[in-house]
């Protein structure tokens, strides 16, 4: 729980933090002309805020199947399982779109609309196409008799890749609803902030995975859950 | 006659960074009260289905105090149901009534209202946030009928023993347990979204964070705890539901069951604790918050005195929510750790005591020379302190690991909960609902039926759960059936357990009375008017009662002072709104200020 405990000591400082902003040198009994107060609204749309929020939602999430993870990992019955070849290229997969995203981002904010449907395009694109990947993992893993009760590092390699893989189909819907947008909607900067929201979405998405990868494949460290036999 | 708008006050209020969002408009009566989109019908949604599935584990605790009082006398309450019903009451008071009551109730009545602002952010979320609840419920409650009956593992679910053969609902019961688990986090998930946001971007204008009343305050940490510590419950929930279909070994260790070795192997119980009660104890300050807030707000409001220590009372909502997350070892001691383990997290229990403690003192000290009046919130409120206190007090007990490991298991534990965190966050929902009920239906409830409910609520719970602790030192274990003719356990124990049994018929009882003045002043009660209780916060200040859709009419209102202003002295009436501008306070002109809307 190591891990849980630093991602909440961290989240507990920006918290901190943020209030301490809040109070000092406030003196709530007074009262004042509105308007006079440090702060009265932040100009952010609140469904940037949500995302934020959201983000430190499944940080926990993602956070606390680690921590489950570092504590059954030195136990009996953990069988590392060969590495798929096929991971690398999904990473690089899902690094292109996050890229796809950012450039339909600077798209949006240089209002050139073509580029942004391109940039919108080949992220999705290349996002269906990590799904696929991880979906064929699976089934090459299946085929090789690892199956998710083989052992318990399959069992984690499964979870792993299936929580962050219904993280990325959610981000499709998103993505979808996007895409809409930029088809139809006139309005610049509704798309601009659509857009925007994906790119946040797809950059964590890629984060959690990048770290999720290196778990799965880390076997300096001792116990990872892939060993170094290529499948 | 027109309410004095203060959007006039052009001169101290610049124009807002944010433009107002356009409102949802139902169309028809199923969009408005079924699938409603306005955070109030939420509420109350969320509130009626919540003290509806409580009434039922109400019931459980009254089947189980019927077997514990008069063992082997109801043959039909087996050692099956009783462990169906303990696990039952437990969940059921915990998760699905005071989380959702708490939040889903209050926090979608209340966030809105005393922010200023017409309604949460994402309306749609919101709606969706208590469909995906009532899910959850029902899930729950399908699980009573199918074969096997609901879980009997306890409302902690340990494994193995949650999914093996021999406890009851070992099939299909723990799996719609633990399918409706997931639903809840993810329908709270949505829900909590929306609480947090909206404190924090839909404040009206003047209304800083330092000005937000402490309701508003607890419910908004209790939201953070929980979208951080659900995950939690989500995890476990998710891995014991592949260690019971699947047959993967993340919780279950290689064991033999009725003498056959199962197919598990190697995984391990404890992670299931950590997971559980990482969760589990912010949980406890997931109910505990809002109602120190909420009971902040009764009191000074009922004390006719501004709250003592306003910065302390949210430093210490923030510190006591942090530190919730790094005592959840503490549940167990008995669990064989390491020795300087559970000393790290006695003393981190130990020092939850101190924020809780300046929040005690500065309830006192609200009460302090205040103008008291002891309608029914207040009282409740006043009880509230007490028994918080006193659940308190016997939880330094618990956190200490040397006096834990015998009574751990007692029915001591059973006395500390239920009075830290069931009978203390309950008076916190009555107090509340005599509070808020005038503003949600525009009636009183009845007092002096109040004051009965008071009274047998108050002094019952403590003549049910004061001699538990004696039971507990006694040693008499928890979620046992019948202790039988045990020869350490005298006869006077089963004595106390009868009046136990006796003390809470006549409480449970007494919430029908309850229930009756709910429904009875709702078509009879005395109109309260806007502003009953002469309060300072916004919900009060509405132009209608119950407030609209939209809740404040053509313009949001104006704050420009805290939640506080009462016992002003000079003035002709005794408190000052918080949509009041300054220049109007002076005692000449305040006569010709509206202090409350009349709508």
């Amino acid at each position: 729980m190591t891990i849980a405990l630093a991602f909440l000591t961290l989240l507990m400082a920006v918290i901190v933090g943020w209030l301490l902003r809040q109070t000092l040198n406030v003196q709530p009994w007074q009262a004042q002309p509105a308007g006079m107060e440090v702060s009265v609204l932040t100009p952010r749309p609140a469904i940037q805020t949500a995302l934020w929020v959201f983000l430190a939602v499944a940080t926990s999430l993602f956070v606390l199947f680690v921590s489950a993870y570092s504590m059954r990992l030195g136990l009996a019955d953990w069988t590392p399982l060969p590495r798929p070849r096929l991971l690398t290229l999904n990473t690089a997969l899902l690094v292109g779109a996050s890229l796809a995203m950012q450039w339909a981002v600077h798209a949006a904010r240089r209002a050139e609309p073509a580029d942004l449907r391109r940039g919108l395009a080949i992220g999705g694109l290349l996002t269906t196409g990590f799904l696929a990947g991880q979906v064929a993992v699976w089934m090459q893993l299946n085929d090789a008799g690892y199956l998710v009760s083989t052992s318990a590092a399959s069992a984690f390699f499964y979870l792993f890749t299936a929580v962050h893989g219904l993280h990325v189909l959610g981000g499709l819907v998103a993505w979808a609803r996007a895409w809409k947008r930029a088809w139809r909607d006139a309005d610049p900067a509704r798309i601009r902030l659509a857009v925007q929201l994906c790119a946040t979405y797809w950059h964590f998405l890629l984060a959690v995975w990048v770290a999720l990868y290196a778990l799965l494949v880390s076997d300096v460290l001792g116990l990872a859950i892939c060993s170094s036999t290529p499948l | 006659m027109a309410t004095h708008v203060a959007h006039d006050e052009t001169d101290f209020a610049p124009p807002a960074e944010v433009a107002e969002v356009p409102l949802y408009h139902p169309k028809t009566f199923i969009g408005k009260y079924v699938w409603s989109q306005d955070a109030k019908i939420i509420a109350i949604q969320y509130a009626v289905t919540a003290i509806g599935i409580g009434l039922v584990a109400l019931v459980f605790s009254w089947l189980m105090r019927l077997q514990l009082g008069f063992p082997n006398r109801f043959e039909w309450i087996t050692p099956t149901t009783y462990l169906q019903l303990v696990s039952m009451h437990g969940m059921i008071m915990v998760i699905y009534l005071l989380t959702a009551l708490f939040l889903g109730g209050f926090g979608n009545y209340l966030i809105p209202l005393m922010v200023g602002a017409r309604d949460m952010v994402f309306p749609y979320v919101n709606m969706l946030s208590y469909w995906v609840y009532l899910l959850a419920v029902l899930l729950l409650v399908v699980s009573f009928f199918v074969p096997g009956g609901p879980t009997g593992a306890g409302w902690t679910l340990y494994p193995p023993q949650a999914i093996l053969d021999g406890t009851p609902g070992s099939h299909a019961g723990i799996l719609l347990m633990l399918v409706s688990l997931a639903v809840f986090v993810i329908g709270f998930t949505m829900g909590g979204l929306n609480y947090v946001v909206t404190v924090l971007q839909a404040r009206t204008r003047g209304m800083t964070l330092m000005r937000l009343p402490l309701t508003v305050w607890g419910i908004f940490m209790a939201t953070i705890l929980a979208l951080l510590a659900f995950p939690a419950l989500f995890v476990s929930a998710i891995m014991m539901f592949l260690d019971l279909t699947l047959g993967t070994s993340f919780f279950m260790p290689a064991l033999v069951s009725k003498g056959q070795q199962l197919n598990y192997s190697g995984g391990n119980p404890l992670l299931f604790q950590h997971l559980f009660w990482f969760f589990g104890h912010p949980e406890v300050y997931i109910v505990a918050l809002p109602a120190f807030g909420i009971v902040s707000d009764l009191i000074a409001t009922h004390a006719r005195k501004n709250i003592f220590g306003y910065r302390m009372m949210v430093w210490a909502i923030l510190i006591i929510g942090g530190l919730s997350f790094v005592v959840w070892a503490h549940h167990m001691y008995v669990s064989g750790m390491h020795p300087y383990f559970g000393f790290f997290f006695a003393t981190t229990t130990l020092v939850i005591a101190v924020p809780t403690a300046i929040k005690v003192y500065n309830w006192v000290l609200t009460l302090w020379r205040g103008n008291i009046r002891l309608t029914v919130p207040m009282l409740f409120a006043i009880a509230f302190v007490f028994t918080f206190v006193n659940g308190g007090l016997s939880g330094l007990f618990l956190g200490n690991v040397v006096v834990d490991l015998p009574l751990s298991d007692t029915m001591f534990v059973v006395a500390h909960f239920h009075m830290v965190m069931g009978i203390a966050p309950v008076l916190v929902v009555f107090g509340a609902i005599y509070h808020w009920y005038p503003k949600i239906t525009g009636r009183m409830l009845d007092e002096p039926l109040g004051k009965v409910h008071f009274w047998i609520t108050f002094v019952g719970t403590y003549a049910i759960f004061y001699p538990m602790h004696y039971l507990g030192f006694m040693g008499i274990p928890r979620r046992y059936y019948a202790i039988g003719g045990t020869s350490f356990i005298p006869d006077s124990a089963h004595l106390l357990n009868v009046w136990i049994s006796l003390a809470a018929f006549v409480v449970g009882a007494a919430q029908m009375a309850f229930l009756y003045n709910l429904v009875h002043s709702y078509f009879r009660g005395k109109p309260s008017g806007g502003n009953p209780w002469h309060a300072t916060t916004l919900e009060w200040q509405t132009p209608q009662t119950p407030p609209t859709h939209g809740n404040f009419g053509k313009e949001l209102p104006v704050v420009y002072r805290w939640a506080y202003d009462y016992g002003i002295p000079g003035l002709k009436t005794d408190f000052i709104p918080q949509n009041v501008p300054p220049a109007d306070v002076p005692a000449e002109a305040w006569a010709k200020v509206p202090h409350h809307a009349d709508g």
